[in-house]
Order: structure tokens, then sequence, then C-alpha cells
């Protein structure tokens, strides 16, 4: 076959790629063809037959599947082209209910654009049956009526997204889209990603109007694309960074649409989609708030928070003054379950003008350095913050305050990752890119729920599994994307070192190994081979749960790929022996020689939109920025010489240290942007009582979080919608999020906000722009070095990036090299070790903890985006249904699940996705905090706490 | 609860290497499942798409486009389904009259079953037995020259 065809379109000669179809070569050439049920982004199936075009065959040919051929002559409009398109286009609009959906909202449906083209305005047919209007989704409207059967919406569910919810049903002219076995959208199991209904060319499926002026209770409709602004911008929740577009108008977004970029190529999830009303939500903070006098001694202060029982419950001895829990009866007016009640906590407060409270901080934070030194003083960063904001945050805390305090949420994601990462290949980032799923032919998916936590960059491995890949997913809690897996092993929970150690067990005996890789890459493979000799398949089958042929089969699997990427969440991360997991992981790859080339990788799946960022940015209290550290004379000497103060060379403490130290009285005053850790932390019960202790504690936050109930001031900060910065995604890509909206009421942007407080400090910072602090982080890193915001641009660089003006940045890290001190990687060789809270009589079942697709984290925004609210409004537990009928309970039962440390109460739901024994909490709920039961244990290396394992009970 | 029986999954199985593709064994399921629980139930259909590897809507889309399926228990089929032609020949040679008596005999129209549950009436457009004309099908067995006074006798055999 040759490789390019040439022929000629309307007389224009045109040479294109053998295989181009029509319809695209035309494109390229500036040829417009009509077309409906096309999108360059979905494979063409050529059903609306409105691109016709003459070939000089016999009958007109669909110039979206047919392929270019040599010395073709085409001519894509003819009297006789022009009266077919014509006449489909108006038994078309005989069905269609003008103006639709579509033209009434964004005023862009595709057909009646076409029906004004071509001057179709009275109708000629007769309106055949009216059909049905399904309301039941929360995001979707859908109206079948205008649905012409295209197919787009199809085929963006099942091959953009791999939902596979919609499809036909019936035929002639009573087939219609369905949705699973014809069931009312909001019924069935679509994910509602929106997908569909940004592929649909009319009105069938259109977005719902979200958007509201604060304060009123009535939706403000969407209005025609020309009459809105569209900013550019990426998505504020998860590490996949997906890019996006803001239709804004009169300071309100109306809706957002994926945009195209190398990360995510167009796609959204529910969250990027359709949870951006939070930033107008009615308690957001305008004004800052110090606490009144008769507010002290501090506490918590609304009842969720403070955890009192309610009713009282008599308690079992010993446990008096745990927290019991039972669900809030809805308060009046917006109050209700699931966010804070106002009026419960703003009494403690009184307003204040910004310089009345950033002199407060100032002076107490002051006061306690000159009483009790630096390192009495801590910081949280957050991961949802900027680039700049880290880098400030950390500077703030590192150079005014002058200790190394400074953590942030990444501990409790990944940093027994980053930890494992560094001591083996030298660098704690992820070394691939997600998009490169398509060009493994083994993905190993460990430890995470990716179709709820990495929406989008799950869309990418079901695609992959679509075209051959095989797809090996491990964890005990059965995962929806095990449907696409080759191998689904359901470990048991906390196993997960002898599992690996069995699977490298069977590339060691069986010679499946990559001996040159071994050999030229890598150092200390022999402790490894010694160690893993001893966990036999057969050794580890019963403590893993997997039997023995299946680890074989898997290691063969693994062993046999030509190229494998692995990527990881935080069900290897949150254990007390995470770094260990990791490092199982990373052997694994060094094992075969995974790391390094195209379509191999070793990739943790960042949680937050800037966790890579912010720890590149310095939020970590053992390095500055770009990992250099704090324990190096040489490096402090730099940072020294660039901040031009005398820096603390102790390492700081980490984010559960620093709750300890709260506790036990070292650690006086605390500074938090942007973190909620009296929900993200573990063992609840006891934060409370470490917040409590605080002498001073300022908060700067969008809305009054449960931990601002225990501070001192609260700063009113700016949303992610409203400043500019830039963040930097799982895969390394650093991108701009550009401000939609204005703060509202006297909200500061949180650059501002630092600069202010640092000044106060006594440590002057002055910038005119995030832009400009972007340019001094960037000049003391590697990492982000030439990278500017002009050349970022609308989709941004992969770091490191060391000709940003040509290229977009490295997608494939340490093809010839780890940056460690040998070069080489390091085989770091595991024990198997449990838990540290093994189940008991008292606590038989293990508790697993984690998120849901429509929310995120603790919550503070997705419960106060209405949609995402609406589609998860509350808490429970997921119990396998013979664990409900073994204690006697009802599916939807209320139960109470009990630890050593605390209890809430809760719906119990039964769910095969856990296994008898074990049950499942997701922890953004503040009215039943899984981490009231979670034991703050840590990994001895990353000091990430075990979120994943701890033992529980259930009554009823 | 699964409503397929696992004879009824192994029979589908069977069919596996016969074809290119899994997909390719939907509408050999679909008759499988039809022929025994006399309507394949939405159930049905999930269990079928699980064994098939399709999301359930690929095997509803395809069933729902086909109406010799029935999909509601309540409109399930009997144990004997009895087409009648009523294409041109059938029709010349009492075709019509056939189906409106075996309608009366039966008690029942056509699209129903009999209160017994053992017949189904249906008609067709044309059975491809013209030279037998009138004609009907029993489940899928021709029975030629349905002369009215051979009326009485099928259906004394259809009901044993």
């Amino acid at each position: 076959m040759p490789e390019q065809v040439q022929l000629t379109i309307d007389g224009r000669l045109v040479t294109v790629a053998a295989g181009t179809t029509v319809w695209e070569a035309a494109r390229a050439a500036g040829i417009d063809i009509p077309v409906l049920c096309h999108q360059p982004r979905l494979r063409p199936v050529g059903v609306c037959r409105l691109c016709v075009v003459d070939v000089g065959a016999r009958v007109l040919a669909a110039s979206c599947v047919r392929a270019c051929e040599e010395d073709m002559e085409v001519q894509t409009t003819s009297p006789r082209i022009e009266r077919s398109r014509r006449v489909l286009l108006e038994l078309l609009l005989a069905d269609h209910p003008s103006p639709c959906a579509r033209e009434r909202t964004t005023g862009d449906c595709e057909l009646e654009a076409l029906a004004r083209r071509y001057g179709l305005l009275d109708r000629r047919y007769e309106q055949g049956p009216t059909r049905p209007i399904d309301d039941s989704s929360r995001v979707i409207a859908v109206d079948h009526n205008a649905c012409i059967l295209c197919d787009r919406c199809i085929r963006a569910c099942d091959e953009i997204q791999s939902n596979e919810v919609i499809g036909r049903v019936d035929r002639g002219g009573a087939a219609r889209i369905a949705f699973d076995l014809d069931q009312p959208m909001g019924q069935s199991t679509c994910v509602s990603c929106g997908e569909c209904a940004a592929s649909c060319p009319t009105g069938a499926l259109t977005n719902k109007p979200l958007a509201r002026r604060t304060g009123e209770s009535g939706l403000l409709p969407l209005v025609p694309r020309s009459q809105t602004t569209a900013v550019d911008s990426v998505c504020p929740y998860c590490g996949v960074g997906c890019a996006l577009t803001y239709h804004v108008r009169d300071n309100r977004i109306l809706w957002a649409d994926g945009r195209d970029s190398p990360g995510n190529e167009g796609r959204l999830c529910v969250k990027g989609r359709y949870g951006w009303d939070y930033a107008l939500h009615e308690q957001r903070l305008t004004r800052p708030l110090i606490r009144r006098a008769e507010f002290y001694p501090k506490g918590p202060l609304s009842r969720d928070v403070r955890g009192t029982p309610s009713p009282p419950t008599p308690l079992p001895p010993g446990e008096r003054g745990e927290r019991q829990k039972t669900p809030l009866p809805r308060s009046g007016g917006e109050g209700r379950n699931g966010i804070v009640d106002y009026a419960e906590v703003l009494p403690a407060f009184r307003e204040a003008s910004w310089d009345e409270a950033l002199d407060r901080i100032a002076s107490r934070l002051k006061a306690i350095k000159q009483a009790h030194g630096s390192a009495a003083l801590a910081g949280f960063g957050s991961a949802k913050c900027s680039n700049e904001e880290a880098y400030l945050f950390q500077k703030l805390i590192r150079a005014a305050l002058g200790t190394n305090n400074v953590d942030h949420c990444t501990r409790l994601c990944h940093a027994s990752s980053v930890a494992a990462l560094l001591e083996g290949i030298g660098s704690g980032s992820v070394t691939d890119v997600f998009g490169d799923a398509r060009l493994a032919d083994v993905i190993l998916l460990t430890g995470s729920n990716t179709t709820a936590n990495h929406p989008v960059a799950a869309t990418f491995f079901k695609e992959a599994t679509r075209c051959g890949t095989k797809l090996i997913v491990v964890d005990p809690r059965r995962p929806d994307i095990a449907n696409f897996a080759a191998f689904y092993c359901r470990t048991n929970p906390g196993t997960d070192v002898a599992f690996y150690n069995a699977v490298m067990h069977v590339l060691v005996t069986e010679g499946l190994c990559n001996e040159d890789f071994i050999r030229d890459r890598t150092e200390n493979f022999e402790a490894l081979r010694d160690l893993v000799v001893d966990y036999s398949p057969e050794r580890m089958a019963p403590v893993c749960g997997i039997d023995a042929e299946t680890i074989r089969a898997v290691a063969r699997t693994i062993g046999g790929a030509r190229a494998m990427m692995t990527f990881w969440g935080m069900g290897i991360s949150q254990h007390t022996h995470g770094t260990d997991n990791a490092r199982c992981l990373i052997a694994l790859c060094l094992l075969t020689g995974n790391v390094g080339q195209p379509g191999t990788g070793l990739h943790p799946l960042r949680g937050q939109n800037n966790v890579q960022g912010a720890s590149d940015a310095g939020l970590i209290p053992m390095y500055y920025p770009d990992y250099q550290k704090v324990g190096d004379p040489a490096v402090r000497a730099k940072f020294e010489a660039a901040w031009g103060v005398p820096l603390d060379p102790a390492p700081g403490l980490t984010v559960v240290e620093i709750m300890a130290g709260a506790l036990e009285g070292c650690i006086r005053g605390m500074f938090m942007m942007g973190e909620n850790p009296f929900l993200s932390d573990p063992n609840i019960n006891k934060v409370r009582k470490a917040l409590s202790k605080l002498e001073f504690l300022a908060v700067q936050d969008i809305f009054l979080t449960e931990t601002a109930e225990f501070a001192d001031v609260v700063l009113p900060a700016s949303s992610f919608l409203e400043k500019t910065g830039t963040y930097t995604n799982t895969d390394r890509r650093v991108q701009i999020g550009r401000n939609a909206l204005v703060p509202p009421g006297e909200a500061r942007l949180d650059w501002q906000v630092l600069c202010e407080l640092s000044t106060r400090l006594g440590y002057p910072m002055d910038y005119t722009s995030p832009e400009e602090v972007f340019a001094e982080f960037a000049s003391l890193t590697k990492s982000y070095a030439g990278l500017t915001y002009a050349n970022l641009g609308t989709t941004g660089k992969l770091w490191p990036c060391p000709d940003p003006d040509h290229s977009e940045g490295t997608k494939v890290l340490f093809a010839e090299r780890f940056p460690t001190p040998t070069g080489r990687g390091r085989f770091v060789p595991c024990a198997f070790q449990t838990a540290k809270e093994l189940p008991d009589g008292d606590y038989p079942l293990v508790l697993n903890t984690g998120r849901l697709l429509e929310h995120w984290h603790t919550g503070t925004m997705t419960r106060r985006a209405q949609a995402l609210d609406a589609l998860q409004p509350g808490p429970f537990v997921e119990v396998h249904p013979d664990d409900l009928g073994r204690y006697g309970l009802a599916d939807g039962a209320t139960v109470t699940v009990r630890s050593r440390r605390g209890a809430i109460r809760l719906e119990a739901r039964a769910s095969r996705a856990v296994t008898p024994g074990s049950v499942f909490i997701p922890f953004h709920f503040r009215e039943a905090a899984a981490n009231v039961l979670t034991i703050d244990e840590l990994d001895p290396y990353g000091k990430i706490p075990e979120f994943k394992f701890c033992a529980v009970r259930l009554e009823k | 609860m699964a409503v397929l029986s696992e004879e009824i999954k192994q029979k589908i199985r069977d069919h596996f290497p016969r074809y290119p593709n899994k997909q390719a064994v939907t509408l050999p399921a679909l008759h499988l499942v039809h022929d025994t629980h006399r309507y394949v139930s939405l159930e049905a259909i999930r269990e079928i798409a699980e064994l098939l590897e399709l999301s359930p809507a690929e095997v509803h889309d395809t069933m729902s486009f086909y109406h010799f399926f029935r999909e509601k228990e309540e409109n399930r089929l009997g144990r004997t389904r009895l087409w009648v032609c009523r294409g041109l020949a059938c029709m010349l040679r009492g075709g019509e009259e056939l189906l409106t008596d075996l309608g009366k005999k039966l008690d029942t129209v056509p699209g129903s079953r009999t209160k017994d549950d053992k017949i189904s009436l249906e008609f067709a457009e044309c059975i491809g037995a013209c030279e037998g004309a009138p004609c009907v099908l029993i489940n899928d067995e021709y029975r030629l020259d349905v002369t009215p006074d051979k009326q009485d006798g099928l259906i004394a055999e259809l009901r044993q």
C-alpha cells in the first residue's frame, strides 16, 4: 500500500497519507463538508449521509468513511449533492423541536445551523409522533424529540469514556437512544461525565444549568456561547489536571467544556464538568474573622466537630467521652446535613479588617517565636494551591518564621511512594505520562480506584484494554475498572509485599527478568534475589489470598511484556508499610526493565491537582524547592543567598508529627492555608485535642472549615476559580490555571495575603504578579528552569523541559541513567510485615477508607457543588451482604462503626466490592467522619498514616 | 440470583468457538434463552452480556431491534409458537380466515397466548411455503395446506 495518495477535491490537487478519509482531506484543504454524525475525535460511522460527495461512482459516497484513493476526483458540491443534503435535512427537521434545547441554551444546534444555511425554515414534511423527555439526570437534560440518531453520544460513551451506558432500542421510526436497559438516565449506571452532552449536535443531550446568584435559588440559564467569555483553565480537582474552558458571564460560570490538550484530549469527568459552582456558594468567607474573647479556651464549635453524644447514649466503660454520633436532624433554612451550619459557628467570630487580622497573626506568631523559638511554629500549605502559592508559603515559613516545620497533604497520600522512589531511582516524580498507556502491552494498576479518583486517566487505561493491552488489577476492594482487567487479583488487605515478592520470586526463578537491564542499570539485585527466594507463590498464596497458579500467570504476563506501565494509588501508599509496598513495585519494574522507555514506567497517580507542584515547590519539611535537601549545607547556602536570611539547618516535622507536637505542646502556633486536617488526618479525636491545644491558629480558606473552628483568626481566601497560577499534574505537566471569577467581598488572592503577612512578620515580600513568583521559583530549580508563563501557553509543558520553545517537555524520564549517586536504580528488598492493628475478637473487621467519584477529600468544595452533592448526598459504609446477614443488619440500616479510637453512625450498604470481613467508608463526610476511626500509626520512612487498615466492629 | 441456568450458560459458551468473537454469539444466546424461558428478562440480558463481555446496553440494543423477542414476563410465549402466514398466496387461499378462526377457537389474539400457556398465536408475513398455502409454522416447522377441516386437529395436537 502506498504511503501517500494524490487526488483532486473540487479541482484542487491534494496529497494525503493513505487511509485518510475524503472528509479529513477536504477539511485539511480548507473545504468544508457539512456533517452531523461525525466528529474528528470519534470513529466515523457514516450514518447521517450529509457529508456525501461525488466520487464519480453510481451513488454518492459518505466522505467521513470513504478513504481517499489515488487519482480520485471528488466533487464536494453539485446540484445533485445539495439536493440530497437538503432532503435529508428536511426529513430530520420535520421531527426537530425548533428551537431545540441546545439552540435555546448555548445556541449551537448543528442541525438548526445547517437549516439556516440551507434556508430550510418552513416544514415540508409532517411532524412524527412526539417522543419522551427524560429529566431524571441531575446534570443532563434528555429530549428524544431532538435526537437524530447520529450515534455520537453512543460512541462518546463507549469509545472516549469507555462507560458503555448508551445504546439504542427498537428500530425504524421508534428507534431511540437508551441508557443501559432502557432506564431513565438518572437511574442508569451513567457516571455523569457529560461526554455525551458534549458530543451531541442537537438538543437531545444538553447540560442543565447549575449556576446561581448568591442567595437566590433560581438557576441562571445557559446563554449562547457568543455572549460568554471563554476562560481557558484547568480543572481544580485531581492530579490528572484536565484542560478545560469555563464559560463566564457576569462573574458567574455558566458551564465548562473539556479542552483539547495532550493530557486529557478534551475529556472531563463529573467533577470537572459539573463541580465548579462551589465558588458561588453563599457560605464563602468574605471578610477576615477574629475569634471573640468569650470563645476561649478554644474548642470545636459545631455539633459535628464537637462530636458530643447527641442524644446521649450510654457508652461502654472506658470509652466515655468518645465520639458517639447520630444523624443530625435537618436544621432550618439553608443549613442542613453535610455542611456546617454557620448559625452554629459564626457567633464565635467577629468580622475584622484585613489590617487588624494580619497584624494579629503576625504579632502572635512573632510572640510565640520569641518566647519558644521557631521550632514551636509550623505551617500547613495545600496541594490545592498553585505552585506560586506553595512556593511563597514555604518561603514564609522558612524565611519569615525560621522553621522547616512546613508540610501539606501530600504527606497523607504519596509520601511513602516518594520516599521509595527517591531511594530507588533518585527522583520522587513519575517517570512517564498516563496517556502512554496506549503504548504499553501490560498495565499494572494497584491500590487505585481509578474510575473514581482519576476518572479521565482511567479512560485511557480502559481504551488501551480495548486495543489489546492487558490490564492487571491488584486491589482488596474490587474497583470498577477490574471489569476491564485480564487479571483481577483480590489480595487480602495489607498483603501487597507478600504478593509482589511472590510475583518477583516467579520472575527470578523462571528466568523472566531483564538481565541486561539488571546488569547495566541497577544495583543490589543479589539482595533482592536472596529475599524473594523465600517467597514462593505456594507459600504466599495463603497470606495474600491469591492462588499460586494465578500469581504465576500474573508474573509470566509481566515477564513476557514488551512494555509494562505501573500505576498505583493510596492503596499502596497509605500503610505503615507503604514505602515497602512502593519499593516492591519499583523492584518489579527494575527487574523487568520497565522504566525509561515509552510504554513503561512508574507512576504513582497523584491525588490533588497540584500534589506534584506543591512538593516541587518545597512544601516538604526536609526539602527546599525541587527536592534540594534542607540538611545539605551547600544547598542551604544557596537558599540563604537567594532569600537573604539565615535558614534553619534542621529538617522539620511532618503533618502527623506536627499534630502530635501540638498535642504535646511543643508546637504552639500554626498557619494553615487551604488544609483541613480535622477531617483529613487520622484519629480525629486526637486531632481535635491537638487543634484545641494550639496557642494560636490562623486559617486561610474559602469556607469556615471544620479546622477553622479552632482558629484564632480566619482569612477569606480566593478559590481556584478566582486566581491565576500554575499547577503541575500527575504527569509533571505544568499548566496555567486562569482566573474566571472575581473573589467575593473582601476575599483576597492567596499570594497577596502571603506577601502581606510575610512583610508584617518582618520579612518583606514584594511581587507584582504570580508570574514573577513563578520566575523566582523556576530560577531556583533544575526541573522548572526555562519555563515561563509565555512558553507554558494554553496546554502547558512537561518538566523537565530543556527546550521550551520547541518541545512539549520530557514524557519519559531516565532513558539512560537514574539520578542516583551511582546512576543506577537500587533494589530494596522488603520482608512482609502485617498492618499495625489486626482484626481480633473485639474488632473483627478491617476498615478501608477512600474516596467517591463525586466528592473531593473533606468535601469542602464538592459538598457545596449542587450536582455533586445531589449525586452523593451522604455517608455510608460498604459491607458485604454476608456480613450484613451475620450482624442481622438490613441493607440501608443505620449502624455504628466503632474502632478503638471512636465511633460513627451511618448507613450500611450491601456491596460485593468489599470481601466478607472488610468494610469501606468514604472519608468526605463530616457528619460521619471516617477518620474518627482510623489509626495514626505511621510508615517509618514516608511518615504516612495507615488510612487503609484498622480494626473495627459493627453495632446496631 | 442468577436467572440463567448453568446448562444454558454452557450452551452459550459452546457457541464461542464457532465465531470470530463473543459478540457474534449475541443472537444465538438470545435465541437459546428465549426458547427456554419464553422471554428474555432484563436480568437475563445482563447475564448474557456478562458471558459475552459486552455491556448490557449492547445486547439490549440488538434484541430490541428484533420484535421476535419478548422482553416482559407478562408477555412471554406459550409452549408452542404458532405462526399463521398471511402473505399473498396464503391470503388468497384462506390464510386470513385461518388466523381469525384460530384466534376464536383458542380464545386469544395474534401476539398473545392461550390461558393454559400452551399456544402463542402470531401472524407472519410469508413464511416461504406458498406451494402449501395456507400454511403455518409450529415453532420452526412447516405445516402445509391447513384447510378449515384441519384446524381442530391442529389445535388438539398443540394442546397435548
